[in-house]
């Protein structure tokens, strides 16, 4: 059976005056596919995903199928930790602007898991933990069928960042299309079914296992990064070269 | 009638004290209250004219209001420049343009403001403004909360961010316009930023915020008109409102933060 394109990106160059970014990406996403965007710094994760949620001026087409709804968690918000707006506020601002019933405020309370203490809170005083979990939150309103992720952890520590991870993965079970955007080789090798590599020279796509070979990586960081894949079959991980972006 | 025209007047100037407070919380959490004070003098080359040539002065300060909001905007798209650093541009030749053309018998109720008789046309033009105003922060109150917490993310969610920042531009320029009969040029700001300051202070959440600003604003032009009319016996209003306010904001300061 022919699975159902979610994603066509043609050609995609994205360039801020003369510094360019992204120039010449193409890939599609298909339904069911968890796609992982994996690069050094600099080489334009977020500002594809910024793209692809047209926050950014481009070149190139970028089509979404039409009943597909973005839902965004940013890598970070700078907000002015001083305003007196607490989590709740927030979510209910988003749904009257969306016009959503206060049951899908609810429901994505429930799912992210806030507590009535957190909800009440100002932005100020939740710790990079909680403020994740609210931003997962505010961006789970409005029923998404595609969450694009952005480094969700980077600043979080390894607690955080596993309970963040846990949500993702009951998010995916859901059904759920993930767009991750991460530096963690070993969760892109353990979560993603495609993987985008970015670099400024260089792109390529494809299953993890195919894509993360030692060559590629090298290609990608300049040398091959240190990493472990913990597999509870205790196999060793025997990539093998392929390309899939075009 | 023969009070009508002074009841007129107190009347505006109290619903405008409820929009400055609604307007200046925002202006508070934007950051740009000391931005938006100055946009407040953009309005003196208008109102300079208008004592000049003897036309309205608040069609004259409304002209250059509605000019250098413009302006701005357009600097600020244009050129990606912080809201401030054009304000500042355009601020200091206003002043500048201001202070040569106004004549010299018509400076201080130009800074200043007074209590003037309005007439129910005035009055009403004035009050329909004002009830612009209050409709478009309550109707915007979610885009203006969303793009207050993340400009990117409001985007993402589908605010019109531009369009959005041109309507917060347009509805304190004429709050400020409204003020400028009661509070003149120079401390027509003062009222969006006192009163959000003492909202601020008691407030714990947007909705409280709003609420104590709006009372603050109210309660410091209430009070600003009985002291000025029935103690010192001035028809300038603008540093007795000032004064009160910024006394209401101190009072504040004794309510423990919870």
């Amino acid at each position: 059976m022919e699975r159902e394109k979610i994603l066509s990106v043609s050609d995609l160059s994205v360039a801020f005056g003369k510094r360019s970014i992204i120039h010449g990406l193409s890939f599609d996403l298909y339904a069911g596919d968890d796609l992982a965007v994996l690069g050094p710094n600099g080489s334009g994760k977020t500002v594809l995903l910024k793209a692809l949620l047209g926050l950014v001026p481009f070149e190139g087409e970028i089509r979404w199928a039409p009943k597909v709804r973005q839902g965004y968690v940013p890598q970070t918000v700078a907000a002015d930790r001083q305003m007196p707006l607490n989590i709740h506020d927030l979510l209910v601002a988003k749904a009257n602007f969306l016009k959503l019933p206060a049951s899908d405020v609810a429901a994505v309370i429930q799912t992210a898991g806030l507590n009535a203490d957190l909800l009440s809170s100002s932005i100020g005083v939740i710790s990079g933990g909680q403020f994740q979990k609210a931003l997962i939150a505010f961006a789970l309103l409005g029923n998404p069928s595609v969450l694009l992720f952005d480094e969700p952890t980077a600043s979080l520590d390894e607690l955080a960042e596993e309970h963040v991870y846990e949500l993702v993965a009951q998010l995916r079970e859901k059904g759920l299309t993930v767009i991750l955007v991460s530096h963690d080789i070993s969760l892109v090798h353990r979560s993603a079914s495609q993987v985008l590599c970015l670099s400024k020279d260089h792109s390529c796509m494809g299953p993890p296992q195919e894509v993360l070979t030692s060559k590629m990586l090298e290609q990608l960081y300049g040398a091959e990064p240190k990493y472990y894949l913990h597999r509870h079959d205790h196999g060793s991980v025997q990539p093998s070269s392929s390309s899939g972006a075009k | 009638m023969s009070g009508s025209p002074e009841i007129y007047s107190l009347l505006l100037a109290l619903l405008f004290a409820v929009a400055a407070g609604l307007v200046g919380s925002f202006t508070l959490m934007k950051r740009m209250l000391l931005a938006g004070d100055v946009i407040s003098h953009i309005a003196l080359p208008g109102l300079a004219l208008a004592f000049l040539f003897h036309f309205n002065p608040l069609l004259g300060g409304g002209t250059t209001l509605l000019l250098g909001t413009v302006l701005i905007w357009q600097l600020q798209r244009k050129t990606g420049f912080e809201t401030e650093t054009i304000i500042g541009v355009v601020f200091a030749t206003s002043v500048a343009i201001g202070a040569v053309l106004t004549p010299k018998e018509d400076l201080v109720e130009a800074l200043f403001g007074k209590f003037q008789d309005l007439t129910l046309l005035a009055f009403i033009a004035g009050a329909a403004c004002v009830l612009a105003i209050i409709a478009f922060v309550f109707l915007f109150k979610d885009r203006l909360i969303l793009s207050l917490f993340s400009p990117e993310l409001a985007s993402a969610t589908g605010v019109k961010i531009d369009r959005l920042n041109l309507y917060f531009l347009l509805a304190f320029s004429m709050t400020v316009l409204v003020g400028l009969r009661f509070l003149g040029g120079l401390l027509v700001g003062s009222l969006i930023i006192l009163p959000a300051t003492t909202g601020r202070r008691l407030g714990n959440n947007i909705s409280q915020f709003l609420f104590f600003s709006s009372a603050a604003s109210l309660a410091a032009v209430g009070a600003g008109f009985v002291i000025g009319k029935y103690i010192f016996h001035v028809s300038m209003s603008g540093p007795v409102i000032v004064i009160t306010s910024a006394v209401i904001f101190a009072l504040s300061l004794l309510v423990p933060r919870r």
